[in-house]
């Protein structure tokens, strides 16, 4: 069967010969125009005055638009229409787009743009965390709160109380295609608009807005991404916008592409917070309650920052039974980028919270962090072959119910195996030994080793969004055409996809071609988004392929007399009694038997109700795992480190593509240790990002993944019933880079007696800082 | 100007070309081969990645700080020339099959960093591949690649050079360096064109409109890399791998600084000279050329003088050099090798010092005998650090006498805070590689680089 497969991402032979087409490729029709943002120079302001005639008068402009020029709707948000396209007045960021040049080349706009005479009142502008706190600036009327039971007395009840405040920075996406649309304009006014998105339904739903037409004037196709990483579920609404509505007004094709620069600059990023936290723990490591408070800087405007906020409480947990737990989440209003999805959205940020509780508890209690990470396990169901590890939580723990902060009860929770296996197959008890012997023999370079769980919750948290539409075609040779909602933006979802709908007809996987996204084949879709591409799509898919399947099995009982749940779909032949037809021979007989091979397909996932407000339901399906364990050494001269060796242990249920899932492993490592060790956002104190564009920007190069690397997949599936038992696999690999930020701090560690209390991103520099908290003798 | 070169063996002449029109553009706009991408516009990401075959050698480069001009006479290959026909190139074939592509974007530029290796035989694949970024695979799967193409043979239509068409002549591509002197006198205010990493940026980024610009590729005596006397003289044209190729065998640290110095697309491209002459305070040459008392070659039309190469950096933005006159090239005396260079950025690979240490100090019996250090990325010039090496002349060779020299580190530098490093760590660093060099000279380990798991 075609499932379970470890074959190549479907793209791959047209990657290395450069023949995948992105939007920027797209071959473009005569007259084609280019378009370029003028953006605000300053933080925060009223604009009292814009000159554009100069930028009219530069080579190659066909147009100059402002706010006022829109014809409709000015707004690009996904959320609170609260960010319009072009500035209405005020600016609210250094970057925000105030007015929109058309010009005949890339070049040309790029260049006008830099003619405007914009002057400004300027106003204060709220740039930190302490600034928007003491301006009580937020979104939302205060802080959302969660609690579970009384935090505050269960931390007193502790025999031991840590507390402490890091910084957690933010994260840019930088995919390397950088964001891109091109709008073509269609007869009677409709529109037809390629945009590199993960979300093509809200790219209709805003240009239909800004246009004044509905949606049904509005055509969107995505065939790929260069990379989204949640950059690209809203950030390329005002390129699509902007093309469309210029499109509309010269009656030109237009196409937009952000210079590399103006896409870091203008573009949101990962949230960056503050978190406080304090709790209690009993003597053998037993966490008896905690208080966590998130400070979030959303940036200028609200897009996704709730719900991103919202999964950084629902993280707090982790992997942990937390008897109690109190989680306090401030959303700030600031002049920066309105921060935005990222690969995780919020729940890393989350995470680290209480991994960087569990390793300071461990350092102040002097129990091994993995040990003290096991003790605070949530319970393995019932049925698992888990008992032995349960024994040891049972001398120590009531039968407290085995439910989150949020009252969701864990059924799934498969880490104390994970644990177990990864911790012998990396040997980590001898290398824990032999790194504290290396530390002893090195007095300028020290060893440090970090383990880090993951649990990470699979569903959007705002629930309606949890379904999804397919399209499959059977044509009359047998081939098999299909559409579904999710984008292709490198994760290998077409052909996951793919193999579900070969599996279902039983068919080679050549014989399934899957086309652009497109809003016109499947309507209504969720952004390719919080990890569901193939749980969603792939549960549409199969149950189109079925309709399909049961009407082509029921017409070829009946013909030959036998019962339709006995004809069987298998290497590409159908099986029917006595009688055998190659599946393109089915199709044909079918066809000529006057049945529909076309079908919808449609998914929504069970079991999920909740309360955002309240915190409390259940918001997600299930829960995806994974461990990991990071070795490193620093120099503690200057704080240069380097990851020598991570081993890695991921549940992707019973994966639909193993090649492809451990390449999301991989990557995601790699990106969550980045994240967490060189990559640096830095604004200046007029609010201007200092770190816009690769040079200054750095994210993981080839020799800084890990020396040794053993990426294995857990042997399990689902306990839920998800297409194949397979389990989302976008997303939650991404924090295992968590371990690495918890070894540079095991590390530091090694040069005194105190707590490191490492900040994030752990650079060179901070490592060097952290050397010298705990050891003023170096 | 007039160009022509081939293209994926096929012969390109164009006329009329805007000097600093990239190659870039011009595949992607005017050619309509779209495989080679924009990722960055400023030569850092790699995607851009194109193969310049010559002779004895590949050479890859960044499509996107290429001007048309550059390619005068040369044989350039895109990803869209790796495979022959059908037949994937090797490493184009392991790509697939090691799973080495996500969302491939970056994939194109990869390619052609492999297929360049490849053909170079250059199986030090962390570092043929530090120029290129990707985000989603994490890397592991495209070295798995690498390697298992590595014993290939490279495909027919890559092994062998075809000629590539002359360069047409231009009063603004020179073909000699007295011809360039003659023509830099007659027209000082023209913009001097090496490998124009740098100068690829003021048109890409700060969207200069550079008019005349004088292209110095065909200046080949100034590539020259010879000793003279009692020093080793490197032509002004020097590309940084040449550079790194010839002082590697006399100052080990110097040619392990430059492996680290941007990446092979950029090193191919950028020159000894040109690092000089842009007078920047964090180019990684100076500091190592310092504290080697380097002397600099100067000339304008014919009038030659040469000086302390320290004494060109005057201040920042302003070096000691007259309209018209250009860098011929710098002379390193030969000498014991006791130099270290001490590169600290936020990334080993590809990034621009934060701070960047060269010390050279001679110990004969027990007490320093000699001491220059110099550093880039401490103040608005590389700099010596003259009190500290004073606190060092003539001290015993001892733990005391470094923190003694330590202390006057904030005499030398008052470093400044940026996005790259504070003003304190950029100090501390600075003190603390002295202690380095000490440590390393006693035999311990100071380097995270040489450490395994």
């Amino acid at each position: 069967m075609s499932v379970t497969k470890p074959l190549p991402h479907d793209s791959a032979p047209l990657h290395v010969t450069g023949a995948a087409r992105y939007v920027d490729d797209t071959p473009l029709p005569a007259g084609a125009l280019h378009l370029a943002f003028g953006l605000s120079t300053i933080a925060h302001g009223e604009i009292t005055g814009l000159d554009l005639d100069p930028v009219r008068a530069m080579p190659g402009v066909v147009a100059v638009l402002t706010a006022a020029d829109l014809p409709f709707a000015n707004d690009v948000s996904p959320s609170a229409h609260d960010e319009p396209l072009l500035a209405d007045g005020t600016v609210h960021y250094v970057g925000q787009p105030v007015f929109l040049v058309v010009a005949t080349s890339h070049l040309a706009a790029r260049k006008a743009v830099r003619a405007a005479v914009v002057t400004y009142r300027e106003l204060d502008a709220l740039l930190t965390i302490d600034a928007a706190l003491a301006a009580d600036s937020r979104f939302e009327e205060g802080p959302r709160i969660y609690e579970k039971g009384d935090a505050a007395a269960a931390i007193a009840a502790g025999s031991h109380i840590i507390e402490d405040t890091f910084e957690l920075g933010g994260q840019e996406h930088f995919y390397l295609e950088g964001q891109a649309a091109l709008a073509l304009p269609q007869e009677g006014g409709d529109m037809m608009v390629c945009s590199s998105t993960q979300h093509p339904t809200e790219i209709q739903h805003k240009v239909a807005e800004a246009l004044g037409v509905p949606m049904h004037g509005v055509r969107v196709e995505t065939r790929r991404m260069g990379g989204g990483f949640g950059g690209k579920e809203s950030q390329g609404n005002a390129l699509a916008v902007a093309c469309a509505v210029a499109a509309r007004l010269t009656g030109r094709a237009c196409a937009m592409r952000y210079d590399r620069d103006d896409d870091m600059i203008i573009t949101g990023k990962r949230h960056d917070f503050r978190i406080t936290y304090k709790a209690g723990f009993n003597a053998d490591g037993r966490i008896t309650g905690v208080d966590f408070v998130h400070y979030t800087r959303c940036g200028w405007a609200q897009d996704l920052s709730l719900p991103v906020a919202d999964r950084a409480m629902l993280h707090a947990d982790n992997a942990y039974l937390l008897p109690a737990a109190r989680i306090e989440s401030h959303r700030l209003r600031t002049n920066t980028q309105s921060a935005t999805a990222y690969r995780g959205f919020g729940g890393p940020q989350g995470m680290v919270g209480i991994e960087r509780i569990m390793d300071h508890a461990a350092h102040v209690l002097g129990i091994d962090p993995v040990e003290i990470r096991q003790r605070n396990f949530y319970r393995p169901p019932q049925d698992s072959s888990s008992k032995k590890h349960l024994a040891k939580q049972e001398v120590t723990t009531d039968l407290q119910p085995n439910t989150t902060p949020y009252g969701m009860e864990v059924e799934d929770f498969e880490l104390h195996d994970m644990t177990q296996t990864l911790l012998a197959s990396s040997e980590y008890a001898a290398r824990r030994v032999a790194v504290a012997e290396w530390n002893a023999a090195n007095p300028i370079l020290k060893k440090g080793l970090g383990f880090s769980p993951v649990k990470f919750g699979i569903s959007f948290t705002l629930t309606h969004l949890n379904q999804a539409g397919a399209l499959v075609h059977v044509y009359q040779d047998g081939s098999i055409h299909l559409n579904h909602g999710g984008t292709e933006m490198g994760q290998g979802l077409n052909q996951k996809v793919a193999q579900v709908a070969a599996a279902r007809f039983g068919v080679q996987l050549e014989a399934v071609r899957i086309t652009a996204t497109d809003t016109a084949k499947v309507p209504n879709t969720s952004a390719t988004a919080a990890s569901s591409g193939s749980d969603l799509n792939g549960m549409a898919v199969k149950a189109a392929c079925d309709t399909i399947r049961d009407r082509m099995a029921a017409y070829l009982a009946e013909r030959h007399q036998v019962a339709p749940g006995s004809v069987v779909f298998q290497d590409g032949a159908v099986q029917v009694g006595a009688a055998n037809y190659s599946f393109a021979e089915a199709a044909q007989a079918v066809y000529e038997g006057r049945v529909s091979l076309s079908a919808t397909g449609f998914y929504k996932t069970p079991k999920i109700k909740w309360d955002r407000i309240k915190g409390q339901g259940r918001p997600f399906f299930y829960f995806a795992y994974g461990c990991a364990l990071t070795e490193v050494v620093i120099d503690t001269l200057t704080g240069e480190y380097r990851i020598l060796r991570a081993d890695i242990l991921h549940d992707a249920g019973a994966s639909l593509n193993p090649a492809l899932d451990i390449g999301q492993v991989e990557g995601g490592y790699v990106q969550g240790a980045g994240w967490l060790t060189s990559e640096e956002l830095v604004w200046d104190d007029a609010g201007r990002l200092r770190t816009y564009a690769p040079s200054t920007y750095k994210i993981p190069a080839c020799s800084d993944r890990p020396d040794v690397f053993n990426v294995a997949l857990w042997d399990g599936q689902n306990r839920e019933e998800t297409i194949y038992r397979s389990k989302a696999v976008g997303e939650p690999p991404f924090m295992l880079g968590i371990s690495a930020w918890l070894a540079l701090s095991d590390a530091v560690s090694a040069c005194g007696s105190a707590y490191p209390s490492l900040n994030a991103p752990a650079t060179a520099e901070e490592v060097w800082h952290g050397v010298r908290r705990i050891n003023d003798g170096i | 100007m007039d160009v022509s070169f081939l293209l994926n063996g096929e012969t390109v002449e164009l006329s009329g070309v805007d000097p600093t029109h990239t190659l870039l553009d011009w595949l992607r706009r005017t050619a309509g081969l779209t495989g080679t991408k924009e990722g960055c516009n400023e030569g850092d990401c790699g995607a851009c990645t194109v193969m310049v075959r010559e002779p004895d050698r590949a050479v890859s480069l960044n499509a996107c700080i290429l001007f048309l001009p550059q390619l005068n006479g040369k044989s350039v290959w895109t990803v869209e020339g790796a495979a022959a026909g059908p037949d994937l190139h090797p490493v184009q074939q392991a790509l697939v099959d090691y799973h080495g592509s996500q969302c491939g974007f970056c994939t194109p530029g990869f390619v052609m960093a492999m297929v360049s290796a490849h053909v170079n035989g250059d199986t030090a694949h962390d570092d043929a591949l530090a120029g290129n970024l990707c985000r989603c695979t994490g890397y592991a799967p495209i070295i798995r690649a690498a390697e298992a193409a590595a014993q290939d043979p490279v495909p027919p239509h890559l092994a062998e050079t075809s000629t590539a068409p002359s360069a047409a002549p231009s009063p603004h591509a020179p073909r000699s360096s007295d011809e360039l002197a003659a023509i830099y006198a007659e027209q000082p205010d023209a913009t001097l064109v090496a490998g124009a990493t740098d100068v690829g940026l003021w048109v890409n980024k700060a969207l200069r409109d550079l008019d005349p610009v004088i292209f110095l590729s065909g200046c080949t005596d100034l590539r020259q890399i010879k000793s003279v006397g009692d020093s080793l003289r490197i032509g002004a044209m020097a590309d940084m791998n040449a550079v790194r190729d010839a002082v590697t065998p006399l100052f080990a640290s110097y040619g392990e600084m430059i492996r680290r110095y941007a990446s092979v697309q950029v090193r191919n491209a950028a020159t000894i000279g040109g690092n000089i002459a842009n007078g920047s305070p964090i180019g990684d040459n100076p500091p190592a050329l310092i504290a080697l008392d380097a002397v600099l070659h100067l000339r304008k039309g014919d009038t030659r003088r040469s000086l302390p190469i320290e004494d060109f950096f005057i201040d920042y933005g302003k070096q000691d050099r007259a309209p018209g006159e250009f860098v011929e090239a710098v002379s390193i005396p030969h000498q014991p090798d006791r130099l270290k260079c001490y590169k600290l950025s936020k990334r080993f690979d590809q990034d621009i010092s934060a701070v960047l240490g060269c010390f050279n100090v001679r110990v004969e019996d027990g007490h320093v005998a000699y001491a220059r250090i110099a550093f880039g990325g401490m103040a608005a010039t590389p700099k010596r650090a003259a009190q500290v090496e004073a606190a060092l002349w003539g001290q015993p060779w001892t733990e005391a006498t470094i923190r003694a020299a330590q202390a006057h580190f904030p005499t030398d530098f008052a470093p400044i805070d940026d996005m790259r490093a504070s003003a304190v760590y950029r100090l501390g660093t600075a003190q603390a590689m002295l202690q380095r060099y000490f440590a390393e000279d006693a035999g311990l380990a100071s380097s995270v680089l040489e450490v395994s798991a």
